[in-house]
């Protein structure tokens, strides 16, 4: 069998195909945090904490109301969207005048509080989500058993990921909203509702991040700590693409993903640090990002 | 000079009346369970560790006899230099007598070392590395509920039995997984089996998918999952969607407690072999301890781990009870001295390396159809008695042992 580095070339397909599927749930969560941190300057920590909502929000609809996973794939994002309106228009708003730092530690604060409710209710161990039925089982590629919900989960994301890029980027919507960050004064004169849209965007990026819960609740446990554990890296991944870069948080989603899937072949042990390892670099060379432009 | 007679006839007052009236230190036993209060750990320790630890002081009847009891408990987060730090202050500032628990073996070891160092006791229950007991045995410390020889003799000997004779490991990348790793590759070998290949995992982790195909791969008839907790659950979860049970090779969870069995649900659970020291359903006695600790651990059912420190408080107290001191060394020599008996555990004894010994279970999960109820999820193998579940003493490599 051939080999790369020891490595017979089969075994590789499959680790790369796993470093994108693991990349998927990257891009979908950075991408939420990109286009909150893009358009209204707040560094939402409690991404991490929505993500956990989604999940446990389509355990609910399932174990307490029979409503199945591709419903929840539509609900768990509207209520949870609009759990994020609420918080932003009760306390975020209030700091967008402030500097960065106070958006971090009131969503950072939020995120451990809320963490720690449903830890309280529901233990660390986890609640179990089958995979809906539609999507068991899997497919033999040759050189690995691709189970269809992973093959899905890629599907969407990326599917997900270019819509949004595509409406921040070249439809009038998202040049409003761009235009509104930009300058938010002369936009409101033109007769558009600035805080109105910005409500809005942030309640999309929230959702995005429930969206992202719901696809990753099948393959993880529903877990309290969910989140938590993947926050860190995701914040990475925005860092290195270049805070507020939306095809930047999508490519290095993708990229970091499969660096980790081979880090896990070739040197297991680093498989956790690799991504700060690559952003450390990336800071020394481009500190503005690999996509982001120096303000 | 008069002045200076009554002075010294008081300090000697003073002292005498001291030692004479309260060997206890302070008049207060004061008991610190440390563990992880919020992380992957959390069911199977947790703030249910403390909870139990608060009943063993209640059935020991404390307050009538006199004693006073009070219950500390602190989160190491899994991180041994918080762990220590916690530790250091309750010996040195907070006045505490015996600390309790404390899985995660890394913060174990260091716990151990500290508590030698000051003299006091540490009666581990949560912990799983061998080497408590071995080469990093302690006059002071005691290790309780199960270890990781006896997780790999119990488990690893029934599959290779039944012909699962060659392994690849999924290890989680600290003390604890490579004890367990260790342990169980010195079983699977002896008994004539092979391992084929090894991977170390990041603690914790989320994502095992990768590492599960390396063990694809491997061909190997047994995947030995030498982690614990939520790593364990997701491992399982994410081997039965890569279709590797299907595809004939078996899982081994070489740790497994009952809170991970109700997280993965028995759908994805059933017909896993693994080994416990303790299940709630085993008799009367357990039974109706576990409706008590229940509804005070958020219906919860106990894991082998807070039973465990149930059972090595009680122990604990009255091994005080006896002694008549609270000084650690002296404490645990008469833990060693006296035989053990509580509901949960039956009779047992500590041996001189620190080892605590009681039967141990082989249990395979049930399928969802012969589940009656919440929490129904064992069926009893087989009984491994107390003297053979445990690493023979002479075998551990304790200098205590002579």
């Amino acid at each position: 069998m051939d080999t790369i580095f020891g490595v017979p070339t089969q075994a590789l397909f499959g680790q790369l195909l796993i470093g994108l599927i693991n990349g998927s749930f990257y891009a979908l969560l950075s991408l939420g945090l990109a286009v909150i941190f893009g358009l209204l300057n707040i560094i939402n920590f409690t991404h991490g904490a929505q993500y956990m909502m989604g999940a446990f929000c389509a355990w609910f609809l399932l174990n307490k109301l029979g409503v199945g996973y591709w419903w929840a794939l539509a609900i768990a994002p509207l209520s949870v969207g609009a759990f994020g309106i609420l918080i932003e228009r009760l306390m975020i708003k209030h700091l967008y005048q402030l500097d960065h730092l106070y958006g971090l530690l009131l969503t950072f604060g939020l995120a451990l509080i809320i963490q720690g409710l449903f830890r309280n209710e529901f233990g660390s161990a986890g609640l179990p989500y089958q995979v809906p039925a539609e999507l068991a089982g899997g497919q033999n590629l040759g050189f690995m058993f691709l189970p269809k919900y992973r093959a899905w989960v890629i599907v969407a994301s990326l599917v997900v990921c270019m819509a949004t890029w595509f409406v921040i980027e070249k439809t009038k919507l998202g040049s409003y909203l761009r235009a509104g960050t930009e300058n938010s004064q002369l936009v409101q004169a033109f007769g558009i509702n600035v805080p109105r849209m910005i409500t809005l965007t942030y309640g999309f990026g929230v959702g995005l991040a429930a969206l992202a819960g719901v696809m990753a609740a099948p393959i993880y446990q529903v877990n309290p700590l969910m989140g938590g554990d993947l926050i860190i890296v995701v914040f990475a991944v925005v860092v290195i693409g270049g805070m507020g870069s939306i095809l930047g948080a999508i490519l290095t989603g993708f990229g970091l993903g499969v660096i980790e899937g081979l880090t896990k072949v070739f040197y297991p042990e680093a498989s956790n640090t690799v991504i700060f390892i690559v952003m450390a670099i990336v800071l020394m060379i481009k500190p503005a990002g690999l996509f982001g432009t120096q303000k | 000079m008069a002045f200076k007679k009554t002075m010294l006839a008081a300090a000697v007052a003073a002292l005498v009346a001291g030692t004479a009236q309260a060997q206890v230190s302070d008049g207060v036993i004061r008991i610190g369970v440390m563990n992880d209060m919020s992380g992957l750990y959390a069911d199977i320790a947790g703030p249910g560790s403390a909870t139990a630890a608060r009943m063993a002081v209640e059935d020991f009847g404390a307050a009538k006899k006199g004693m006073k009891v009070e219950i500390l408990s602190a989160d190491h987060q899994n991180k041994p230099d918080i762990g220590s730090a916690v530790v250091q202050k309750w010996y040195d500032v907070d006045k505490v007598d015996a600390v309790f628990d404390v899985p995660t073996s890394s913060v174990a070891l260091a716990v151990s070392e500290i508590t030698r160092k000051k003299g006091k006791a540490f009666i581990v229950s949560g912990a799983a590395t061998a080497d408590l007991t071995g080469k990093a045995c302690s006059p002071n410390t005691i290790h309780w509920t199960y270890d990781t020889w006896m997780l790999a003799n119990g488990t690893g000997n029934a599959i290779v039995k039944t012909g699962g004779d060659s392994w690849f490991f999924l290890t989680a990348d600290y003390a604890f997984g490579h004890a367990l790793e260790r342990d169980t590759e010195a079983v699977v070998l002896k008994s004539g089996g092979k391992v084929l290949g090894k991977v170390r995992h990041p603690f914790p982790g989320t994502d095992f998918s990768s590492f599960l195909l390396q063990a694809q791969a491997s061909k190997a008839k047994i995947i030995g999952l030498a982690n614990a907790g939520g790593d364990t659950i997701n491992s399982i979860k994410q081997a039965a969607e890569f279709g590797i049970v299907k595809g004939g090779q078996s899982l081994a969870g070489m740790l497994v407690f009952i809170t991970d069995i109700h997280g993965l649900g028995l759908n994805t659970a059933q017909g896993l072999i693994f080994t416990e020291t303790f299940y709630w359903d085993l008799n009367d006695q357990t039974r109706a301890w576990t409706k008590r600790f229940a509804p005070a651990n958020g219906g919860r059912y106990p894991s082998m781990v807070q039973a465990g420190v149930y059972s090595a408080v009680l122990h604990y107290l009255k091994a005080i009870e006896a002694a008549k001191t609270d000084d650690g060394t002296k404490v645990i020599a008469k833990m060693k001295e006296l035989p053990t008996d509580d509901p949960l555990f039956g009779k047992g004894r500590v041996r001189q390396d620190g080892r605590k010994i009681h039967p141990a279970y082989l249990v395979e999960v049930k399928k969802p159809s012969e589940s009656k109820g919440p929490y129904d999820y064992y069926k009893i193998r087989a009984t491994i008695p107390a003297e053979q579940a445990f690493r023979p003493e002479k075998e551990g490599g304790c200098p205590l042992v002579k």
